[in-house]
């Protein structure tokens, strides 16, 4: 029985990382499948979806440049040429808010990108080795959650200066404690269990365990706060922007439209409103999406 | 001939928690309290006794994947008590573990292929002969090669477990500690389990320490047996000669309840009153006296001293075990 995986020992590994995907994606499927029962978290992904192409497509959708001007159309409203009007520079709403997604995807990823590095990374540390490790790490994390997140994020900023790769720092700073937490209360758990022991059994040093081991067991609640944060990262930055801290114009971030438009929000109701939805739609789809998510792999509530 | 593993006076000792504010005493669980013996090299130690009497705890000791607070621990003759870090991982090359919950000692998140080459991995196996070196080990457990790729949940217990023992069983070991291996598993399974390990044996010349509560799993399979008793050894000897005539009053009431295959034979059981003392607050003197049948005063005051019991070496915790004065001496 030996014979035949000698007689090719290079296809044989070849065959093996080609069969172990489809295994890995066994799983995922699995949790896949069940999300698309859940009416909520496929509205949820549609919305994504959308905002994804939109991102993707954006010169192909917009019907104006995000940042030509034109004072003679401004506050115009609602129309066939600019189908969510103008706003006080009579850049065209529908075109900004299209280019708005792009911006807001990149301030999404970026930012829980951020968070989920520091925070996994120090979680990680302070569940493992737990003592002293544990103690500082976590203090410093309490410490944090004690500021008023926005505050907080307004505090980095100003340290930092205003602009939009700031604020992205910002934010994704202030989402690491949530994380921090999740993924240490998650290594504490499977620290605890037998193959851990195993792979100290077998002489494994405390890298190999951590990464090879205990992360990939902390996956799962790791992917759906990175998918609720999206939302909140989102939030954040839009708020950030409409104070002024985040995006400079001309840049058509969606919070800062909201800023730009607020003095007019009586007489041109849309130049506020129309980003405030995009908004809305953003975060709505992203917690719609993790919260399906979070079902699906929830452990519980597999057989 | 040096014995394989030596353990003198091994003490583990848990803090716990609820320490009273103030008071000086820390409170401690004794879950293994002065354990002494030795196992010689191809030979099966079977260690025995109720849940919660410190039998794993001894185990994960001996394998010092837990530190012991007191004693000595000596591995083909050296002190391993304090050995650390870099060291400690070099032993244990020559000493493994197989747990007892399949379903819990296998990573949910590596196909199997993975969790049997991860000890050759460590220790740099070079890479084709560890190819080799799985086949066959995927060979002796009665696996097949196709399994490789899959992953721990879409085995059955008894499979599982074949591939913990693999596992433990990659990097030539010498000693292997096997923690209750059949308790998780259906009787018939059970059977398959204990003579695929005896066959190892053979073929790999293991040594076992094997933990076990089912007395009968333990007869089979051991040449010596260690019993404990609230983290203390009341009796151990060549199993065969504890098992014909256990000395301590413990002993007599386990092997009591061991049901036998004759109904028509009538037999003395020893039923044993109280429950097991918390070993947080253990008794004074002989930790047995309060559920022992037959203790007198003696018990309450003074622990009993190993006694000789038997011209092979067999030795009894008890007052009353009736003493041989080994020949020669």
């Amino acid at each position: 029985m030996s014979l035949q995986p000698d007689s090719t020992p290079d296809t044989d590994t070849g065959t093996f990382n080609n069969q172990e995907h489809p295994k890995t994606n066994n799983l995922f499927k699995e949790s896949f499948l069940r999300i698309l029962k859940s009416k909520t978290s496929v509205i949820g992904l549609c919305i994504i979806i959308i905002l994804l192409l939109t991102a993707l497509l954006a010169p192909l959708i917009a019907t104006h440049s995000p940042t030509d001007q034109s004072i003679v159309n401004r506050y115009q409203p609602p129309s066939v040429d600019h189908w969510l009007g103008t706003d006080e520079l009579g850049r065209d709403i529908f075109s900004r808010i299209v280019f708005g997604t792009r911006i807001s995807i990149q301030i999404g990823v970026i930012a829980v990108g951020i968070s989920m590095i520091v925070g996994v990374t120090l979680g990680s540390i302070a569940g493992y080795f737990g003592r002293w490790i544990d103690m500082i790490i976590m203090r410093v994390i309490d410490i944090m959650l004690a500021f008023p997140s926005v505050l907080l994020a307004i505090a980095l900023v100003t340290i930092l200066g205003p602009s939009l790769r700031n604020a992205m720092i910002a934010v994704g700073i202030v989402g690491v404690p949530q994380f921090a937490r999740l993924v240490r209360s998650s290594v504490l758990s499977v620290k605890e269990t037998e193959y851990i022991e195993a792979s100290k059994a077998i002489g494994a040093r405390n890298l190999r365990t951590l990464f090879g081991h205990i992360l990939p067991n902390c996956l799962a609640p790791i992917i759906v706060q990175m998918t609720l944060g999206i939302g909140t990262a989102i939030l954040d930055a839009a708020g950030l922007s409409f104070l002024g801290l985040g995006a400079q114009p001309p840049t058509p971030e969606w919070g800062a439209m909201l800023s730009d438009g607020r003095a007019a929000l009586q007489n041109a109701p849309w130049v506020v409103a129309f980003p405030g939805v995009a908004i809305f739609l953003f975060v709505l789809g992203f917690n719609l999406f993790g919260d399906g998510l979070r079902d699906a792999l929830d452990p519980k509530l597999k057989d | 001939m040096t014995p394989l593993l030596e353990v003198n006076h091994l003490k583990k000792h848990f803090p716990l928690k609820n320490q009273e504010l103030f008071s000086r005493e820390k409170p401690v669980l004794k879950a293994v309290d002065g354990i002494s013996l030795s196992v010689n090299t191809g030979e099966t130690l079977g260690l025995v006794g109720e849940s919660g009497c410190g039998k794993s705890t001894a185990g994960r000791l001996m394998l010092k994947l837990l530190e012991p607070t007191e004693g000595e621990i000596y591995f083909k003759g050296q002190d391993i008590t304090s050995v650390q870090g870099e060291q400690l991982r070099k032993l244990r090359q020559d000493m493994q573990i197989i747990f007892q919950d399949p379903y819990a000692s296998l990573n949910p998140r590596k196909t199997i292929e993975k969790t049997i080459m991860e000890p050759m991995k460590i220790f740099n196996v070079p890479k084709s002969e560890r190819q080799k070196k799985l086949d066959h080990l995927l060979d002796v457990v009665g696996l097949s090669p196709q399994h490789k790729e899959r992953y721990p949940h879409e085995f059955s217990g008894g499979q599982r477990q074949r591939i913990g023992i693999a596992r433990a069983l990659a990097l030539d070991p010498e000693l292997v500690i096997c923690d209750e291996p059949v308790s998780a598993l259906d009787v018939s399974i059970q059977a398959q389990v204990i003579n695929l390990m005896e066959e190892l044996q053979d073929e790999f010349n293991l040594t076992y320490v094997f933990i076990a509560h089912d007395l009968s799993v333990v007869y089979h399979i051991s040449d010596r047996v260690a019993v404990m008793y609230l983290g203390e050894l009341v009796e151990i000897g060549d199993v065969h000669e504890v098992y014909n005539n256990p000395q301590h009053p413990y002993t007599q009431a386990l092997l009591s309840a061991v049901p036998e295959a004759n109904p028509d034979h009538e037999r003395e059981r020893i039923l044993l009153t109280g429950d097991l003392p918390s070993p947080a607050n253990p008794p004074t003197g002989c930790k047995f006296h309060t559920r022992c049948p037959i203790a007198q005063n003696i018990c309450h005051a003074e622990a009993p001293r190993y006694k000789r019991v038997s011209e092979n070496g067999q030795m009894a915790a008890c007052h009353f075990a009736k003493e041989v004065v080994a020949q020669g001496t």
